[in-house]
């Protein structure tokens, strides 16, 4: 049965109710929680997929020409008698970037995140545009299919790194790779048009289905970050579609925007990358902010501390975020008169950063704190955070950018900011919204022993990387032993190998908890975490069109500890009208 | 085992280590505030039995401290950091009375090109070697950096200097180095299959040895250049463009 | 707790959301996208052209000025038809929706057969997108401009079809506004690209 409701606008809204064919419900399906599902597997295997190719990286990195333990599986084109080519180590270096940053990192956080949270905590039954988010996904999936096949192609897959600098990406004769590199620009081409397509979807749906009371002060902070999100990435990710397309002409079509000979411009790819570059790292961030805060208001049982400086401080970011692209250029032939304001715009992004980091403290000062799995996860994401935002001041200033730039003192912080910050705000995540996604809880033993391994080893893995990027080691070298400063260092490459490899084993202790969950998991109730949100006042999993009926909101997203609520120690949004929560709230 | 920044053999290395120090401390001192404070968080406020949270929304006096904090400090940073930049890096800072070496990067060699007899670069005595740069202590030194294929990069971590190879563009790169020494040009910029090993032999001499050193390396390019269609310049590539052989050591 | 009969859209008390239907929101949102790839394309034309503006060639010289601001004239057109159809729509005038929308479709592909003409052309005297910079830039981004134009003759034909099954009648004037934000955006950009590709 359908029933057709008329608007007052005259657009017809459809609510299915009847039964739907397999592939309707979960292949080409407009649900938005079948969708954020959807992306979930597929981010999933890609960071399986990333960080298989880390591991590779790993090996060679720490015994470099030794035979890779399974090498006699690869081609003679990528590794002859299983010892690792220096091209090949270029296109496992390009991928394990292009993996981890557009489709492990983004899409969790994004894909799966906004997806499945927004219509659920601003109490919509579902995204503005269905039908444009499952095409956002089915551009996605031909995008990492793409992006894969390409190592099977002549030449192997792209090789001049997840930046792509021209003149190097754009001529085959010198970076030896043709047709994998296009095939890698035509993936993100694919990859930007379905953010594109999402981020429309999200930025309308916030804007125009908020259910009744859920005013702008009364969102989740997780709404809040990934509605900036959205922005950045509808503002950002169309300059990089464009900068693809020109790189994609200078290969096919002869035509010349990066290439010096006819009076193109290298560094104008720089610029363009980086004007989407920068806003990316903070679509890459601000999600996980947004989910560090949360979980941690809800593990302290306390409301979030500053939650006007929170939202200010996610827009604060974002703004700054589109005035830094520069700093990835300090040493590029850019104007050092114009690097000087680039570090000035740059140091500034530390001001907002430091807002967030104090305030997630004064969120569990004097609170009642649950160390539930996600909520480890979320206070590992700010102590590890601000490892990375602190390692990024060093950068920031020019003078000493100059020694530590492309070096392993990049590599460290840039992983401080992905691993440390937004992975373990996405396995913050997925432990906390499991429940709610799949109607079963995780197991908690497993949680907090995968939390604690993953801690260690990431620590382990990564942070030597400071050392060796601050006694002069280049990264994105296939072999570092050649240079005479940092000879005996290979014995850092050894040990940062092995906890790579541990960090990347105690994955497996989460697939595990994760897969096992999923079939046998016990089932959850409705809000196994006493939360405040709207996703957990509807059974888990919500239903199709999510609410019964619509909800309506009264308060603030994180009352916790309500002194007028002397019967538990949360207040959902939309429950007890009589009770009058604070501050605008 | 060196676990921090290499010797410093530059003049202005003292001042980008002294950066290095000043951001060592700042950020120190908020590394431990912050992680000293979360684990005493996570003990002193964890959960009891009939223990409730306190309720509250925020600081304003709290927030207006640890905005204002931050942003003073960060903003007295640049301003110091912007200092020591503009002294190295600006197009116009190297010392007037400094020495012109032309370098130029391709994959995956460096070619040096020296003034000849006529002490002045770019002229037609000019010689070029291949992944030797030699030069004098205690005198500025003007690298002009090009690039002939790819992006390069000029690392010399001793002389804490680091600096782009574009192709179409010319750099100018400066550095006086205070002792004589055996050093290494590193690429620092993904430039391909070989970059691993794009690194070039810096020979620092002392003034007088390299002198010596510079007279011996025109006469013996004079002898060569009066061989016929041998007009070797800096500019010219040589031959073995895109010869993926073991370069430099 | 209040009942609201299910379902229903958000955004109709004024606290949470804008008194706009969602379908025009969305594409306002997705124009700011469309307006930075432009921006992406522009601001890499000019800053090519500054780099190398002693080889740039003068106006006219290689691109023929008359035909194109012919062919700009044509698109404003197409802009004035759209306003007329969705105006139509609005007030219920069915022979004119149906109307003003085929016109807007078909000058809108006569604007596409003279840019077919004009690269036909072009490619004829030996200038390609492999012709140095300014060949690459003006390929790139009329080709871009031009695909947007595609795209919007593909839903106006759509559109029309829609038109003539009487689905804009009866006030369901939305699909029109929306299409014509694009359709007017669209215009838009080339008068911007006219005067700095062609005129400048």
């Amino acid at each position: 049965m359908a029933t057709i409701v008329a608007e007052p606008t005259g657009i017809p809204v459809m609510e299915e109710r009847h039964e739907m064919s397999f592939v309707r419900k979960y292949v080409f399906s407009t649900d938005h929680k079948v969708i954020g599902i959807q992306f979930l597997f597929l981010s999933l295997f890609f960071l399986f997929v990333g960080g298989f190719l880390a591991m590779m990286m790993r090996w060679q990195l720490a015994w470099p020409g030794r035979a890779l333990p399974f090498g006699g599986l690869f081609p003679e084109a990528m590794a002859p008698d299983g010892i690792m080519l220096p091209e090949f180590y270029n296109s496992l270096m390009t991928m394990h970037g292009t993996f981890m940053v557009f489709f492990a990192i983004m899409l969790l956080l994004v894909g799966v995140y906004a997806n499945y949270l927004i219509p659920l905590q601003i109490g919509a039954p579902d995204m503005a545009f269905p039908r444009l988010n499952m095409a956002s996904f089915w551009l996605a999936v031909p995008a990492g299919v793409i992006a894969l096949a390409s190592f099977a192609v002549e030449g192997g897959a792209a090789g001049a790194g997840w930046t792509s600098y021209a003149p190097l990406s754009a001529t085959p004769e010198m970076s030896g790779v043709s047709l994998g590199q296009q095939m890698w620009i035509v993936s993100l081409v694919f990859l930007g048009l379905s953010s594109i397509l999402g981020s429309t979807n999200y930025i309308t749906t916030v804007i125009n289905m908020r259910a009744p009371g859920m005013t702008w002060t009364r969102l989740p902070l997780t709404v809040w970050a990934l509605f900036v999100t959205a922005i950045l990435a509808l503002l950002a990710m169309p300059v990089l579609s464009g900068a693809l397309i020109m790189l994609l002409f200078d290969q096919t079509i002869g035509t010349h925007f990066f290439l010096p000979e006819t009076g193109g411009q290298p560094l104008l790819w720089q610029h363009l990358f980086w004007f989407f570059g920068h806003p990316e790292v903070y679509i890459l961030i601000l999600p996980a902010m947004g989910f560090a805060s949360e979980i941690l208001s809800n593990g302290s049982r306390k409301p979030v501390f500053g939650y006007m400086a929170m939202v200010g401080a996610i827009v604060g970011i974002a703004f700054l975020g589109f005035i830094v692209w520069g700093h990835h250029m300090f040493m590029s032939g850019m104007n050092p008169v114009l690097g000087t304001s680039f570090m000035i715009s740059t140091l500034v992004i530390a001001v907002p950063s430091a807002i967030k980091t104090f305030n997630w403290m004064g969120t569990m000062w004097r609170g009642n704190l649950h160390f539930h799995t996600p909520m480890l996860f979320a206070i590992g994401f700010v102590m590890l955070f601000v490892i990375g935002g602190l390692s990024g001041i060093y950068m920031a200033s020019t003078p000493f950018d100059m020694f530590i730039h492309d070096t392993y003192f990049i590599v460290a912080h840039i992983h401080y900011v992905l691993f440390g910050g937004a992975l373990f705000g996405i396995f913050a995540a997925i432990y906390y919204w499991f429940p709610k996604m799949f109607g079963r809880m995780m197991s908690e033993r497993w949680g907090k022993i995968h939390f604690g391994l993953t801690f260690i080893f990431f620590n382990l893995a990564f942070f030597p990387m400071h050392s060796q990027g601050l006694a002069g080691m280049m990264r994105r070298l296939y072999d570092t032993s050649g240079y005479t400063h940092t000879a005996d260092l290979q014995g850092t490459h050894v040990f940062i190998t092995i906890a790579a490899f541990a960090l990347f084993a105690s994955g497996a202790i989460f697939a595990v908890n994760f897969f096992w969950s999923l079939a046998r998991g016990p089932k959850a109730p409705a809000n196994p975490w006493n939360a405040t949100t709207l996703e957990w006042q509807t059974p888990s999993p919500p239903r199709h069109g999510n609410w019964e009926q619509a909800p309506v909101v009264y308060h603030g997203p994180h009352e916790y500890s309500h002194p007028d609520v002397t019967d538990k120690d949360w207040l959902a949004q939309n429950e007890r009208p009589d009770v009058v929560s604070p501050a605008g709230h | 085992m060196n676990w921090s920044l290499p010797e410093n053999i530059a003049t202005f290395g003292g001042r980008i280590d002294a950066v290095f120090w000043v951001i060592t401390i700042v950020t120190a001192i908020a590394f431990v505030l912050v992680e000293v404070g979360i684990v005493w968080f996570c003990i002193k406020y964890r959960q009891r039995e009939g223990h409730r949270a306190f309720y509250t929304h925020g600081s304003k006096s709290l927030e207006v401290l640890w905005t204002a904090v931050p942003a003073l400090a960060m903003v007295a940073l640049g301003i110091y950091s912007a200092d020591v930049w503009a002294y190295i890096k600006y197009r116009d800072a190297a010392p007037a009375e400094s020495l012109h070496i032309g370098v130029r990067a391709k994959q995956f060699e460096w070619n040096i090109a020296y003034a000849g007899a006529d002490e002045v670069l770019g002229t037609s005595d000019d010689f070029t070697l291949r992944n030797q740069l030699h030069f004098p202590a205690h005198q500025p030194i003007l690298i002009w950096l090009e690039a002939e294929d790819v992006l390069h990069s000029f690392f010399i971590p001793q002389l804490r200097v680091k600096q782009d190879a574009v192709p179409g563009m010319t750099i100018p790169v400066w550095f006086e180095a205070t002792r004589s020494g055996e050093f290494q040009i590193g690429c620092a910029e993904l430039c391909g299959l070989g970059h691993y090993r794009m690194r070039a032999r810096v020979t620092i001499h002392e003034p007088e040895e390299y002198e010596r050193w510079l007279v011996e390396q025109i006469a013996s390019h004079a002898v060569a250049s009066a061989v016929p269609d041998d007009t070797e310049s800096a500019s010219e590539p040589e031959p073995t463009a895109h010869e993926h052989t073991e370069s430099g050591m | 707790m209040e009942a609201h009969a299910m379902p229903y859209y958000g955004g109709r008390t004024p606290e949470t959301g804008l008194a706009v239907y969602t379908q025009k929101v969305g594409m306002w949102v997705f124009l700011c996208s469309e307006v930075m790839f432009f921006t992406g394309l522009i601001g890499s034309y000019i800053i090519l052209r500054f780099g190398a503006s002693e080889t740039w060639p003068q106006p006219g010289e290689i691109l023929n000025i008359p035909v194109t601001a012919i062919n700009t004239f044509i698109l404003i057109c197409s802009s004035v038809t759209m306003v007329k159809a969705f105006a139509a729509s609005e007030m219920g005038d069915k022979r004119g929706t149906r109307l003003f929308t085929l016109a807007t479709a078909v000058i809108g592909a006569t604007f596409l057969g003279v840019q077919i003409y004009e690269y036909s052309e072009l490619l004829s005297h030996g200038f390609g997108p492999w012709s140095g910079l300014y060949g690459s830039t003006f390929y790139t981004m009329t080709g871009f401009h031009g695909f947007h134009v595609f795209s919007g003759v593909v839903c106006m034909t759509w559109a029309t079809v829609k038109a003539f099954r009487g689905g804009y009648d009866n006030g369901n004037y939305q699909g029109l506004e929306v299409l014509g934000l694009y359709w007017h955006f669209v215009d838009l950009v080339w008068i911007i690209l006219f005067t700095i590709v062609y005129l400048i």
